[in-house]
């Protein structure tokens, strides 16, 4: 196991760019524990962003990194693990780039049950564009481009992307950072395609607008309302308005992408007589 | 009696990445860390850290240090802390 979690930072980029309490620095510190914990060597991971907040993360990574277009992490994963399907593909993205305009690659990728690690950071708003409302925003909720609340309904990630074919799904909050990294830790030992959705917080952007208080609050907050699984499975829609149900929702073992593109290959190698 | 500066400390907060946003501070169930007066943590009360931890998982600014960990947790409480008990 790596001695420090120092080892996986370009520290000479350090402090980030996240406004002080952003839960997006309790993830990523979730993240780098669990490939600590994998003991994977710097340069047989490859973690690929779009644009956002969360998509800032590679710049701070001394993996292989690569900060892409808008909503489009996943299709980078997808080339980058087609051709090198050797690397640890983690894919780092936000709820407005990965469920907004990366949703279609988002559900693709489940369905093809490619072998890439998606960790969604979602903080509910779109925060580096000063808090437009996502997907993701609660409805109800204030955002920069719903001053009288979101009428919208906001997507159950989790829900989607086992209902696409995912092999691994989970969700957790930053006020259960240990048990993220555990979560991601399994994510990235998964073969197939794996979702892991941690729920964050915006204290400048969706917490201002919301009143919701500082960025401890905001923690203390998310612990509140936090229902694991087994509990809510116990408790009927009007007691879980407002919560957020935590758990891993799914383990599968379906053949990755990767496992039956091998076999494609082997069969043209045979049609060829090679 | 550790001094907060001495190579025995058990947590060590880098000032130049810490954003004084307090969550360490708020999440040690021993009160080590405390605020200095522009709002970044410093190590107040070394003697009476645990090594949990819990400072350092929390801190979204890769600041705070738990230098001397502890010895890795029995495999039945990480798994319950997997299982969110």
């Amino acid at each position: 196991m790596a001695k420090s979690i120092d080892e996986y930072l370009r520290t000479q980029f350090m402090p980030h760019i996240w406004c002080p309490g952003c839960g997006h620095g309790i993830v990523l510190n979730a993240l780098l524990r669990a490939v600590a914990r994998l003991d994977l060597p710097k340069d047989q991971v490859c973690v690929v962003s779009g644009i956002g907040c969360a998509s800032r993360a590679p710049g701070y990574l001394d993996f292989n990194t690569l900060h892409t277009t808008h909503g489009r992490a996943i299709a980078f994963a997808t080339g980058i693990k087609l051709a090198n399907p050797d690397l640890h593909v983690i894919v780092v993205t936000g709820d407005g780039d990965g469920a907004a305009i990366g949703g279609n690659h988002l559900i693709h990728a489940a369905r093809r049950n490619m072998g890439v690690t998606t960790v969604m950071f979602n903080n509910s708003i779109y925060g580096m564009t000063n808090g437009q409302y996502s997907p993701l925003t609660p409805s109800g909720m204030f955002a920069a481009t719903a001053p009288y609340g979101n009428v919208e309904r906001n997507f159950d990630m989790c829900e989607l992307v086992r209902a696409s074919g995912a092999n691994y799904v989970a969700r957790a909050t930053v006020a259960q950072a240990r048990q993220l990294s555990t979560y991601i830790e399994r994510a990235i030992e998964n073969p197939g395609f794996a979702f892991v959705e941690a729920v964050g917080s915006c204290p400048t952007y969706f917490g201002r607008r919301n009143k919701l208080g500082s960025s401890l609050q905001m923690l203390e907050t998310l612990k509140k309302n936090s229902v694991t699984a087994a509990a809510a499975a116990k408790l009927d829609p009007a007691e879980l308005r407002g919560k957020i149900i935590i758990g891993e929702f799914y383990r599968g073992d379906a053949p990755g992408y990767i496992e039956l593109y091998d076999g494609v290959i082997e069969r043209a190698k045979e049609a060829a007589g090679k | 009696m550790i001094s907060a500066g001495s190579p025995e400390a058990p947590v060590l907060v880098r000032r130049e990445w810490c954003k004084g946003c307090g969550i360490c501070i708020a999440m040690c169930p021993k009160k080590v860390l405390e605020a200095a007066p522009d709002g970044k943590a410093v190590v107040a009360r070394p003697d009476d850290c645990t090594r949990c931890e819990t400072c350092e998982i929390m801190c979204p600014d890769f600041a705070v240090r738990v230098v001397a960990k502890r010895a890795a947790a029995p495999a039945g409480r990480r798994e319950a802390v997997a299982d969110g008990r």
